[in-house]
């Protein structure tokens, strides 16, 4: 395979709004940067995002920086850093009055200030209310505004685009500075070196590790992948938010206004089972009370279907005209995705992963940080990380609404300042290992190799069925037991799969291969921490152990690849310049 | 038919930033793959060269669009 090699000052992997944002800072600095994208930058999931980006203006009522920091702090049930949280609050206002004069589209007031929605968790006076307004948004495409903006700004920048170009590896250097990334080139099937004097990685979240989850086909955690196989650890995969309403088998979400119209839940026993979990809010209880009693009933064996591995969203009794004027768009999403009408037949629905709060560790630096020499947040030279994939950390065990746009613009600007002033202090490029991408050519030779025989399509629905059994939303210890096992199982599968087409220009079946390696690296990751930590905090909700225990887990949980190996690292309880905020029970 | 790599090319193009539209798409190959050629591909291509919200809101019904040339097509695409 021939191997070209191309050299950067920067170079991106990922063009969502995290590595948007960053590219910018680096381009705008003249430097040069490319951007590393599998699909066209507007293309990634970001787009998906309509709730809108968080930011304590005070366009609709008084708001001030430090609550949207309590309000983080208690949302990530304590596990989030302070340091990293009050400089997400702090920086807010900044980078959206910076999108907004880039051009960013904010729905507004009529004395021309941004308008700002209302989003659960978000609080005045230190969490003790009222509901503040905190939520800018441009009408339901926030997102995609979002990339537009950004992708323009950065093509006037002079950032360039290697567009359906997929970064398989890392580069390092023998003293293990970061030099640059393998990647396969899509429309020649061609792997190039992309050497860069600093790496960012904005590779967004891995939800497909689960069977039911929100997000696109490309979330597959490459990011992560790259990052373990070069033996930096994860941190807190354990923590998974999710949705308790997507469509079984699917993933796409069904709003949870639907249950606020009178919608409700039913097991396969047509019982309206909320009424025994929660008396008096029955479907209308929160995300997590709902989530886990739609778990227990199908962990119990009341879930529907032949499998059993879902309950039931009953609408019908609302009446078409109700279901066509309150809840606009339910009924085609239902029929195309269920296969149901849902003003005769109820939804089939099961608990839905939508976003990751853990990832690659980072300062609010934007730095990769493990342990090492220097303690437990040892600088990586020259390797970056922002976004969904990065882990700050500013969501701890539970991200609150429109805290991960924030993120990307806080951090994804924050990372590209520390890059230029590395590049600043470290002219030069230091030498390519001669090496740098044989681990790269192994591993594609290997797909291709007689060695081999399991299929991509066989290993990734076991590891997704796995993931979602095992790991969902409400956790038993048994199972996790037996999903650790079932895991590595898989694991071991997945370093012999073989693909039949060896074929070079878009070979989509290689392309999917070097993914489903990659989720399996983040699935590991998540099932192993989730086994070993033996308390319940945020999303991590454990039968056998139901309270946070800050005693013994007030800590992040450090997964390495290497034989599956765990560490801990204390958690920041110390802001940067405010009083730190003491723990304490989260209710709300 | 569209050639093999075109196809191959196509089939990557349909990954995209929303999950619906991921779905739809991939159906759709499965279902009218083989029959896409001529203005028929023309017709596809134009329709996935769309933003992903855009695509959703026509695909969904939540939009109309005018252009004759693209009825066919869009029609398998809000069946699939
Ligand atoms: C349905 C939905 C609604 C949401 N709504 C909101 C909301 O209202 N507010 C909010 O704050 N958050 C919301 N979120 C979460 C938020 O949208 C995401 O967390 C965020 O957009 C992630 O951005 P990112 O830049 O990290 O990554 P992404 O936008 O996912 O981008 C990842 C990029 O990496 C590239 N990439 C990945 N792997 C490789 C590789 N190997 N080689 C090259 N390129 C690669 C991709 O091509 C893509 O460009 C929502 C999420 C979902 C699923």
């Amino acid at each position: 395979m021939p191997l070209a090699k191309r050299q950067f000052d920067a170079v991106v992997v990922g063009a969502g709004g995290a590595g948007l944002r960053a590219a910018l800072q680096l381009s705008e600095a003249g430097l040069r940067t490319a951007v590393v994208t599998k699909v066209f930058p507007t293309r990634s999931h970001t787009v998906a995002a309509q709730g809108g980006v968080g930011a304590a203006l005070g366009n609709m009522g008084a708001d001030r920086w430090e609550w949207h920091m309590y309000d983080t702090v208690k949302g990530s049930d304590w596990l989030g850093d302070q340091d990293a949280i009050e400089y997400l609050a702090r920086k807010a206002p900044e980078v959206v009055i910076e999108l907004e004069h880039f051009g960013m589209p904010f729905d507004r007031n009529e004395d021309g200030t941004i308008y700002q929605r209302p989003f659960g968790g978000h609080m005045q006076n230190m969490g003790a209310g009222p509901a503040v307004q905190r939520s800018c948004c441009a009408a339901d495409r926030t997102g995609h505004a979002m990339l537009h903006t950004l992708y323009q700004r950065n093509v006037r920048a002079g950032t360039q685009f290697f567009v359906e170009w997929m970064a398989l590896d890392l580069v390092l250097g023998a003293d293990g500075r970061v030099l640059g990334v393998t990647a396969l080139e899509m429309e020649t099937g061609d792997v190039a070196v992309l050497q860069a004097r600093a790496t960012l990685f904005a590779t967004g979240g891995a939800g497909r590790i689960f069977a039911a989850t929100t997000n696109a086909f490309i979330n597959t955690g490459d990011g992560l992948g790259m990052a373990a196989r070069a033996g930096f650890p994860l941190e807190d995969m354990e923590f998974w938010q999710f949705h308790p309403t997507g469509v079984a088998g699917a993933g796409v979400l069904i709003t949870e206004g639907v249950r606020g119209e009178g919608g409700y839940l039913l097991n396969k026993g047509g019982e309206r089972f909320m009424e025994r979990y929660a008396p008096n809010a029955k479907d209308l209880a929160s995300r997590d009370v709902v989530s886990r009693a739609m778990a227990t009933e199908i962990k119990e064996g009341r879930g529907c279907g032949p499998d059993g591995d879902y309950v039931l969203l009953k609408l019908d009794h609302l009446g078409v005209e109700k279901i066509e004027k309150r809840l606009p768009g339910i009924r085609e999403i239902a029929k195309k995705f269920a296969n149901v009408d849902p003003v005769k037949d109820p939804i089939p629905v099961v608990p839905t992963v939508h976003y990751q709060m853990g990832g690659i560790p980072t300062n609010y630096l934007g730095e990769v940080v493990v342990p090492g020499k220097g303690g437990p947040n040892t600088v990586v030279p020259g390797f970056y990380a922002a976004g969904e994939c990065a882990c700050a950390s500013v969501h701890g065990a539970n991200r609150l609404g429109t805290n991960s746009l924030t993120d990307l613009l806080v951090f994804g600007k924050a990372a590209g300042e520390t890059m230029v002033r590395f590049l600043e202090e470290n002219p030069g490029h230091p030498e390519l290992p001669a090496d740098a991408a044989d681990r790269t050519l192994a591993r594609i030779a290997r797909l291709e190799g007689p060695g081999g025989g399991e299929s991509v399509h066989e290993v990734g629905r076991e590891l997704r069925r796995t993931m979602q059994a095992h790991a969902g939303v409400f956790r038993f210890p048994d199972l996790l037991a037996e999903g650790v096992k079932r895991v590595k199982e898989i694991a071991e599968r997945a370093e012999h799969l073989a693909i039949a087409d060896k074929s070079r220009v878009f070979n989509t079946a290689r392309v999917e291969a070097l993914e489903l390696q990659n989720l399996v690296e983040v699935a590991r990751a998540t099932m192993v921490s989730a086994e070993a930590r033996k308390e319940s905090r945020g999303a991590h909700d454990r039968s056998d152990f139901h309270e946070r225990d800050d005693a013994n887990w007030l800590k992040h949980t450090l997964w390495y690849r290497e034989g599956d190996r765990l560490a801990y690292k204390p958690v920041n309880l110390k802001p940067l310049t405010v009083e730190s905020i003491a723990p304490k029970a989260r209710v709300y | 038919m569209a050639g093999e790599v075109e196809m191959r090319r196509l089939r990557w193009r349909c990954r995209r930033g929303l999950l619906e539209n991921d779905l739809v798409l991939a159906r759709f190959l499965d279902k009218h793959g083989q029959a896409l050629e001529g203005a028929r591909l023309a017709a596809f291509e134009r329709l996935i060269a769309l933003d992903d919200n855009d695509l959703w809101d026509l695909v969904s019904g939540r939009a109309e669009c005018r252009e004759p040339g693209l009825q066919e097509v869009l029609a398998w695409l809000r069946a699939a």
